[in-house]
């Protein structure tokens, strides 16, 4: 019951996210939908990325959102779609039928239990090259935060010492 | 995970976060809408990590999986933000098609 109450939470947020009209209300529904995605996690047993989801996609990515949103101004998009709104829906139902469809032919949800080994360990001995490439693109997240900050047009600024 | 219904449940969830998150990215031009998609699809896909590893009865691998998705995804938006306000700023605008101008 709470399964479906949880996927029925998720479901009405992502479509107020993305339905809303003004930028900060989609961004406050995108981390109502990333908590219940992180409560999901917790009910599936995953406690650790659970707490990362919670923190990192509906504390860290929403201010992102609410500062950037108030950088750039809230902007009434009242423009035509870059794809027909039916096109753009049956694009989805083909993916979606093709996922099912690929679902049924490899055989179904097949259970392969193997001994489980703790999730530290298999972070820093098995996968540490992922440890090393997600250390590199936080670095690029600075990077790009510093990007979020700056206001300065070098561009414009090497054109007036010209 | 014993119960079929549950793994079913989740699915129908995932598929239905991936199929809006994908028609956001096809349908809206704004460019911070687009990585609100982005967003929505990512948590589709670290929830089917998860559920893959629940199944398999590989929890804590597929926790690492997803951990590397969430990194991933979180350094995507925030590039992409930096992205959008710069476009702001230059181009007045965060329409997507505005981009096009840079063809000239």
């Amino acid at each position: 019951m709470v399964y479906v109450l949880v996927a029925a939470g998720i479901l009405v947020c992502a479509i107020l996210a993305i339905g809303s009209k003004r930028l900060l209300v989609s961004a406050i529904w995108l981390a109502a939908t990333s908590a219940l995605v992180a409560l999901m996690f917790y009910l599936l047993g995953a406690v650790q990325v659970a707490v990362i989801e919670l923190s990192v996609g509906a504390g860290l990515v929403t201010v992102l959102f609410v500062f950037a949103i108030n950088i750039s101004g809230e902007e009434a998009m009242t423009l035509k779609p870059v794809m027909p709104k039916p096109l753009a829906w049956g694009s989805i139902l083909i993916a979606v039928g093709l996922t099912i469809y690929l679902a049924i032919q490899s055989g179904g949800l097949g259970l392969v239990l193997k001994a489980s080994t703790e999730t530290p360990e298999i972070l820093w001995s098995d996968r540490y090259l992922d440890v090393l490439l997600q250390i590199a693109l936080i670095f690029s997240g600075v990077l790009g935060v510093l990007g979020l900050l700056s206001e300065g047009k070098p561009s414009a600024q090497k054109e007036d010492q010209a | 995970m014993s119960n079929f219904p549950v793994a079913f449940i989740v699915i129908l969830s995932i598929i239905s976060l991936a199929g809006i998150g994908f028609y956001c990215l096809l349908a809206t031009r704004n460019m911070i809408k687009v990585i609100i998609g982005l967003q929505l699809m990512v948590k589709g896909v670290a929830m089917a990590f998860i559920l893959g590893g629940n199944l398999t009865g590989q929890v804590n691998l597929a926790q690492t999986m997803a951990l590397t998705v969430i990194v991933a995804d979180t350094i995507v938006a925030v590039m992409g933000l930096a992205l959008a306000v710069q476009v702001r700023h230059r181009l007045g605008t965060l329409d997507i098609k505005a981009l096009s101008t840079l063809k000239r």
